[in-house]
């Protein structure tokens, strides 16, 4: 034999996806929300992202090397998504210690400590956001108004789109009055995290998401789904106290969860229908928490809920079997 | 268009050959016939070192109910009988036969002419394919004559011909029907005739234009047989998922059959062997080959003799390319890797394929990232990441729970995990220990 053979068992081709070219495409999907969001924060954005994302990668880098004394994994994109949805998770002034304090706490006691990317249950970034709300609520809820290109800490802060809504909810009726347009909240030209203003920015995202076949549509649409059919029954019932679905699903961190968080592979479920169970209870609890609960915003607390119930959701919800229904 | 409904990938098809009119390879100097070539008991040699045989002499009988006799596609003497290693792996026993001449048994009509009309009885027929050693030709090599016999409480109304060909670079099949659409056609009369029937559909997938329009232009005048043009998808050649994109109907879990839904299902190549065997009185010692990769300088399609080995169809074809990492059996998908060229042709070898080092090399295994994506790709629609980590756990009763015994090792799984973890040999190994583990519960009842 002149030539060296492999022997393995089939299949012997591959369709040569592989675990960095999903997260390239995430990456490419995000781009835009960042493009808006430097667009309306101007320098404030640029500082925060990029001080998320190297906390995030150095972060990563240590633990695996140094405490692990492993291979690095920095390399699989995984850290630098973390970054990227922590920071958009973050209003555009916050001071740069809380930035890394957030990172190390998304990547140290949300992944690395369950073993690394595909062990952690609950979505990181979000892990890092609740971490800091927690700590720092003041500085976390109050929200740069947009179009301050070079402000960054001492950026001018004011109510968001869902301090406005909680407001009316309340009974202040006057708040209606100072609600952005419907256009503005879907371009994003509002108050709010760095990466959650733009609407239509973040669709777009998802139209690539879908596109290059990194996600299915369940998660997202669900999500919506029952966030506006939720609304929607409230506003009917009572217009003056409840808003238009239409604000929403374009306020808050509704389209950046929906669409970019809850859809993390590692803690959402696994089955089609176990994804729309799951979109269906955080669109639910993010709808109870903007009405009932005390942050004007349910979506980060929505999500990490629901990643808890994941396990339970894939044992629950099995896939359709081949000859199930002829028995 | 119709097609399976759960699941399925698109592989590259690859089909290199598709244009390659088939061509006849030369006689071998040795031939090698292993005694299992079929799933089943292995045939029983019924001739001895030193006999003198002709093309078509039975070599080995069925050893059991459930198995097949094996003929020689040479004429000359029986060199040893030893062992050979084939695709399995493993050395198995063989019988070898030294070349002399090329002297037919004269009861093999050997003419082009067509033969029509079939004047045997049912159980001529089913005598006339067993006899001949027919063996399920896709590749499962199950013995077609006892497909032929489905369980008596079933009551079977279609016949089913899997034209599919959905393995990448594959090409046999497609070529088979292009050049001989009309055995083809009498063949499927022969089977339909056997199973009682006058249903019969021809699944074939639409990236074979040529074939399905030859073949509906000759069915137009035939009734009773129906050329159904399928949308292309991998494993659309599974026996159940092809039983459920022709008829929507689907085969229970194991142990049900597809006569339990009324289908019987036989390969395009199966029914050719089964034409020549009734019609012609030729047994089954020679197929058709695609031998194929994308260094090869003439891939082609071959009429082999069985025992052939390899080496002289790779020769052929322009030798082994500059860097072939595998050499494989069959397709891409679920062919099996030969360790060398020595091994020799059988009735299920439906290609040889040779695939570059870079693409023989499997990368390195990673966390698994929990993306789902195997369990939309499983067309039985299981669940193979958590299969494979209660193969891991060796946790067989959660294994079981989950369906295992239904995955078909389509490879699916395993071929779009973007961790690229080994899905189906964690699989294949829980399905082996689940699968004796019933069968042992079984024994006991």
């Amino acid at each position: 034999m002149a030539q060296k053979l492999y022997i393995t068992t089939s299949p012997h081709i591959h369709c040569g996806d592989t675990i960095e070219r999903n997260m390239r495409t995430v990456i490419w999907a995000l781009a835009p929300a960042f493009i808006a969001s430097v667009i309306y924060f101007g320098l404030g954005a640029v500082i925060v992202t990029a001080t998320s994302v190297a906390s995030c990668l150095f972060f990563e880098w240590f633990i695996t090397r140094v405490f692990l004394k492993r291979p690095s994994t920095l390399a699989d994109g995984s850290a630098v998504i973390t970054g990227i949805l922590l920071a958009f998770n973050l209003p555009s002034n916050i001071p740069l210690y809380m930035i890394v304090m957030g990172a190390l706490v998304a990547i140290g006691i949300g992944k690395m400590v369950f073993g690394g990317l595909g062990n952690n249950p609950f979505n990181p970034a979000l892990v890092g956001r609740v971490f800091l709300l927690i700590s720092f609520p003041a500085k976390m809820t109050s929200w740069p108004v947009p179009h301050q290109m070079v402000a960054y800490t001492d950026a001018v802060t004011g109510a968001t789109p869902l301090n406005l809504i909680g407001q009316i909810a309340g009974g202040n009726s006057a708040a209606m009055d100072q609600l952005p347009s419907l256009k503005d909240l879907f371009l994003g030209n509002i108050g709010g995290c760095i990466g959650e203003v733009s609407a239509l920015a973040l669709l777009i995202g998802l139209l690539i998401l879908l596109w290059r076949k990194v996600i299915t549509w369940h998660i997202p649409v669900t999500i919506l789904a029952t966030v506006a059919v939720l609304t929607g029954i409230m506003w009917m019932i009572n217009p003056v106290l409840y808003v238009n679905p239409l604000y929403h699903l374009c306020a808050g961190g509704l389209m950046l969860g929906a669409i970019f968080m809850a859809t993390d592979y590692v803690t959402s479920p696994m089955t089609a229908t176990g994804m729309v169970w799951y979109g269906i209870g955080i669109g639910f609890l993010t709808v109870v928490i903007r009405y009932f609960g005390s942050y004007p915003e349910g979506m980060s607390f929505a999500i990490l809920i629901m990643n808890a119930v994941t396990p339970l959701i894939n044992n629950w919800c099995k896939p359709k079997r081949f000859g199930e229904a002829v028995k | 268009m119709n097609t399976f409904k759960i699941g399925g990938v698109h592989p590259e098809p690859n089909k290199l050959t598709a244009d390659r009119k088939i061509e006849t390879l030369a006689l071998p100097t040795q031939a090698v016939f292993p005694l299992s070539q079929h799933i089943g008991a292995p045939a029983v040699p019924c001739v001895q070192k030193g006999d003198t045989v002709r093309v078509g002499t039975r070599i080995a009988e069925p050893g059991g109910f459930m198995s097949a006799s094996i003929h020689s596609s040479v004429s000359g003497q029986v060199a040893k009988i030893d062992s050979v290693i084939d695709a399995s792996g493993l050395r198995k026993p063989a019988i070898f036969i030294d070349v002399e001449g090329d002297e037919w048994e004269p009861s093999i009509d050997r003419s082009d002419k067509l033969v029509l009309q079939c004047n045997r009885s049912r159980d001529e027929i089913i005598e006339c394919i067993k006899n001949a050693g027919i063996v399920g030709m896709g590749g499962a090599c199950f013995p077609t004559h006892v497909k032929l016999c489905p369980p008596k409480e079933c009551t079977i109304d279609t016949l089913i011909i899997n034209a599919v060909e959905c393995e990448p670079y594959l090409t046999a099949d497609h070529r088979l029907m292009l050049e001989h659409p009309d055995e083809i056609i009498i063949g499927i009369k022969i089977i339909l005739k056997v199973l009682g029937i006058d249903r019969a559909v021809i699944g074939v997938e639409s990236n074979k234009p040529d074939a399905i329009s030859l073949l509906q232009s000759k069915t137009s005048m035939v009734s009773g047989i129906e050329v159904m043009p399928l949308k292309m998808k991998y494993p659309q050649g599974g026996e159940k998922q092809l039983i459920e994109a022709v008829t929507g109907r689907q085969v229970p879990p194991p142990p049900a059959l597809p006569a339990n839904v009324g289908c019987v299902v036989q390969n395009v190549g199966t029914v050719f062997a089964i034409y020549e065997a009734v019609m012609k009185n030729k047994p089954l010692f020679e197929r058709i080959v695609t031998v194929t990769g994308k260094g090869l300088k003439n891939p082609c399609n071959l009429k082999v003799r069985m025992g052939t080995p390899v080496s002289q169809l790779i020769e052929y074809a322009g030798g082994m390319p500059e860097g072939t990492g595998k050499l494989i059996s069959g397709g891409p998908m679920m062919g099996r890797p030969l360790l060398d060229e020595t091994a020799p042709v059988v009735k299920g070898t439906s290609g040889v394929l040779m695939i570059p080092e870079a693409d023989a090399i499997r990368r390195e295994e990673r966390n698994c990232i929990r993306c789902a994506k195997c369990v939309q790709a499983c067309p039985m629609g299981l669940e193979p990441y958590l299969l494979a980590t209660a193969s891991e756990r060796s946790d067989w009763e959660c294994a079981e729970e989950n369906w295992i015994m239904s995955c078909i090792e389509c490879g699916c799984c395993q071929s779009t995990c973007p961790s690229r973890r080994p899905l189906l040999d964690w699989v294949r190994l829980a399905k082996n220990r689940v699968g004796g583990i019933i069968r042992a519960r079984n024994a006991k009842k």
